[in-house]
């Protein structure tokens, strides 16, 4: 009995430097980028440095940020944040259409739809970068209007990102559907009193999800906003921060814009963490 | 098997061409029997609907009619018959002033659009004539016709899925679809950077960019597109599996019994879902450039003496790049499992237990397989989008180190999407950023269909239940 029990608190031991370990791997980065992010520009200058943890402490890289004279980062934010407000709202309501009609309704053409759609996603997203770019143009939304084209592009085919939200559709009984309709409640009716409040969970993952991919969408961003500063996202110009001008000293300036980026998203994501799980792990399942 | 799968796609193919049967033979019928009404329908739509008193129906198939008439003649009809040459007409400088001429780009994007206007046309003309066809035998019945309002309130009723599915499908169309056939026209074209619109016309070259991208010989790009995709295809399995099972590890690791603060373990690694990537890869990038911050404090703690090439040596850039996708990826595959491993009833642990088993007896026989069963279509959507995984490649490396043995710019980490990229942003090579785009799908597609009908929760639905 007690070699079992010591057995068992090795285990744990070990165990617990397990974490630790991962846990300062984990950690390390981000760790490093705030600790970057408060070096000194006027004396230790802002490129790449062999240490971690600055010299002087000073918040000179965080001052260039919201100084407007200097960089349009405040307005990057901004285009962000409208980016991303937009496209969650837009792009949940799309998936919650889509995914009713096609958890709870049956038509003619109902599998083809949905084998389609599964066949048009096996196409890179890149691939028609170009045609999405000239199509736009058609319509002024590049350069200048690259923000209202971006939420447009972005909006417009997440339709087909319906399988988490369908799925969890599919868990709701129809029972409940059908006991309605006897009570003569029309499916407009069903969608909007009953279904939608029953689905807070995925609404909620849903939209964070949406809500965070502009924050990383670099690819075509940059390739709509093309040469126009004021167009930008935040990734399209901190990214160029780092590749183009290292040796002007914004790679400090850049740590400072990433914890800027990183506390607002991460706070929002913790404190939906359990929806996210729930979500995720149910889109896993279902495949 | 394989004859039972030959008579499927024969019966496919006979069902198909006996519904088509079918539909002609309906319109015929439509027409010999029908009256006035329906056959005046044949040429203005809706009309039909309209005498009977069924103006939504009939307003909105006219509507249908008059637009389509006024986008060919008055848009569509110029490019449309430009469709086969792609234009003839260059842009031409006359003393200081450049007179356009044709615009194949735009040619080959509205002709598409055309072509797809004239399929949804048929496809309107037959609904309209089935409209008539089901309004008449109603009315021979003696049945009522339903009222205007009774039809639109079918919009939010038996024809819900109607209203909901109006605005996605038309966006996916054209944001999509119309792209999509575009681009896989534009393989077939000699679109790149010697051949720009307006400027320059471009024209159809049939298998031409096909063949070279199969060339092994010259300036074909046969090798290093097989070198791509080789690496394409490692890169994915790696990447899939060593997430998959050391995600399952953490995971395992934490659900231990004896382990405290398990909310906190949790929270520390899903920081790196958290952040956004382009921050957090961005730094780890820097992190392990060759003036980074770990080969500084390797030379100056005296373990290494010059730098590590960690992105400049293509061996090792593979390496590490596999390794921070570790990073990225196992919080995520953790936080599935940790879901998963619970549901596993703890009776089956018990009973193996009693029975003498080891912990890794009990992971080979009860945890791996039910992981396996349940998981099995995400492993397989996880590879794909490994194959396709742009992020981790161009945030880290953007495809470097360049290799002077690979055509077309490619460097040693570039995976057939990253490349497409380079093709489309750097070089304007449309054309071959439209064949590899093409294979891409291929390989997706391949290997979707292959692995899923093996996965065993397909084969077997009810295992494991």
């Amino acid at each position: 009995m007690k070699s079992y029990k010591t057995k068992r608190a090795v285990g744990n031991i070990l165990g617990y430097i397990l974490l630790i370990l991962i846990s300062i791997i984990w950690l390390f980065p981000f760790v490093g980028l705030v600790l970057q992010s408060f070096r000194s520009y006027a004396t230790e200058y802002g490129g790449m440095v062999d240490y971690l943890v600055p010299k002087a402490f000073s918040l000179d890289n965080y001052k260039f940020l919201f100084d407007t004279s200097q960089t349009n980062y405040l307005l990057w934010y901004k285009n962000t944040i409208v980016i991303a407000l937009f496209v969650s709202l837009f792009q949940t309501l799309m998936q919650l259409c889509v995914s009713y009609a096609l958890s709870r309704m049956r038509f003619t053409g109902r599998t083809f739809l949905m084998r389609f759609w599964l066949i048009l996603g096996m196409f890179p997203g890149f691939l028609t970068m170009i045609c999405l770019y000239f199509l736009l143009k058609q319509f002024g939304l590049t350069q200048a209007g690259a923000i209202p084209g971006l939420i447009l592009v972005s909006v417009a085919s997440s339709g087909m990102g319906y399988y988490v939200c369908k799925g969890y559709f599919d868990t709701i009984p129809k029972a409940l559907d059908e006991a309605a309709m006897i009570d003569g409640a029309t499916r407009a009716r069903i969608f909007f009193t009953m279904v939608i409040p029953m689905s807070k969970p995925i609404i909620i993952y849903t939209a964070l999800v949406a809500f965070m991919a502009p924050w990383c969408d670099y690819v075509f961003a940059s390739y709509v906003a093309f040469g126009h500063d004021t167009s930008y996202n935040v990734a399209v110009g901190m990214t160029r921060w780092v590749w183009t001008n290292d040796y002007q000293g914004y790679f400090t300036r850049f740590c400072a814009g990433g914890v800027l980026v990183a506390i607002p998203v991460t706070l929002l994501f913790m404190f939906l963490q359990k929806y996210y799980v729930e979500g995720v792990t149910g889109g896993a399942v279902k495949g | 098997m394989a004859q039972g799968a030959a008579n499927k796609k024969k019966n496919a193919v006979s069902t198909f061409f006996e519904a088509l049967g079918k539909g002609f033979k309906e319109i015929g019928v439509t027409f010999t029997e029908g009256d006035f009404k329906t056959k005046l329908s044949f040429i203005i739509l809706g009309l039909g609907p309209i005498l009977r008193g069924q103006i939504l129906i009939g307003v909105t198939l006219l509507l249908c009619e008059v637009l389509f008439i006024y986008f060919m003649t008055g848009f569509g009809w110029q490019y449309l018959s430009k469709l086969s040459t792609l234009g003839t007409v260059a842009t031409k400088k006359v003393g200081r002033k450049t007179v356009y001429g044709d615009n194949s780009f735009l040619i080959l994007l509205f002709g598409v659009l055309c072509i797809f206007a004239i399929l949804a046309f048929i496809a309107i003309w037959y609904i309209n004539v089935k409209e008539n066809r089901k309004e008449e035998l109603r009315l021979r019945e003696g049945k009522k016709l339903p009222t205007n309002g009774e039809v639109f309130h079918s919009l939010f009723d038996k024809n819900f899925h109607k209203t909901l599915l109006a605005i996605p499908v038309t966006g996916i169309f054209v944001f999509t679809v119309l792209p999509i056939v575009f681009m896989i026209l534009v393989a077939f074209t000699n679109y790149d950077k010697n051949h720009q619109s307006p400027t320059n016309l471009f024209t159809w070259v049939g298998l031409e960019n096909f063949k070279n991208l199969v060339s092994f010989t010259g300036a074909g790009i046969g090798p290093t597109f097989l070198q791509v995709l080789a690496w394409t295809l490692v890169w994915a399995l790696f990447a899939t599996f060593t997430n998959y099972f050391l995600g399952m590890a953490v995971a395992m690791l934490i659900n231990k019994k004896g382990i405290k603060f398990k909310k906190l373990w949790r929270t520390i690694l899903v920081l790196t879902i958290a952040v956004p990537q382009f921050v957090s890869l961005l730094y780890v990038m820097k992190m392990f450039a060759n003036d980074g911050l770990i080969n500084g404090y390797l030379i100056k703690w005296g373990i290494i003496d010059s730098y590590i090439p960690f992105w400049t040596d293509p061996m090792l850039a593979r390496i590490t790049i596999i390794v921070v996708n570790i990073w990225i990826g196992i919080p995520y595959m953790m936080l599935i499992a940790t879901g998963l491993l619970m549901n596993i009833p703890e009776d089956l642990y018990e009973s193996a237990r009693i029975d003498g088993a080891n912990p890794w007896q009990m992971f080979r026989s009860i945890t791996l397989p039910y992981m396996l069963f349940v998981t099995g279509p995400f492993l397989l959507t996880q590879f794909t989008g490994n194959l396709n995984n742009f992020n981790v490649i161009y945030l880290l490396t953007q495809g470097k180190p360049q290799s002077v043995n690979l055509a077309e710019k490619a460097g040693n980490t570039d995976l057939l999407i990253t490349w497409l990229y380079k093709m489309t942003v750097n070089d304007t090579n449309y054309r071959m950023a439209a064949v590899i785009g093409i294979m891409v799908f291929i390989v997706t597609a391949v290997i979707s269909l292959v692995v899923y009908n093996m996965l065993p929760s397909v084969k077997d639905e009810e295992g494991f239940q």
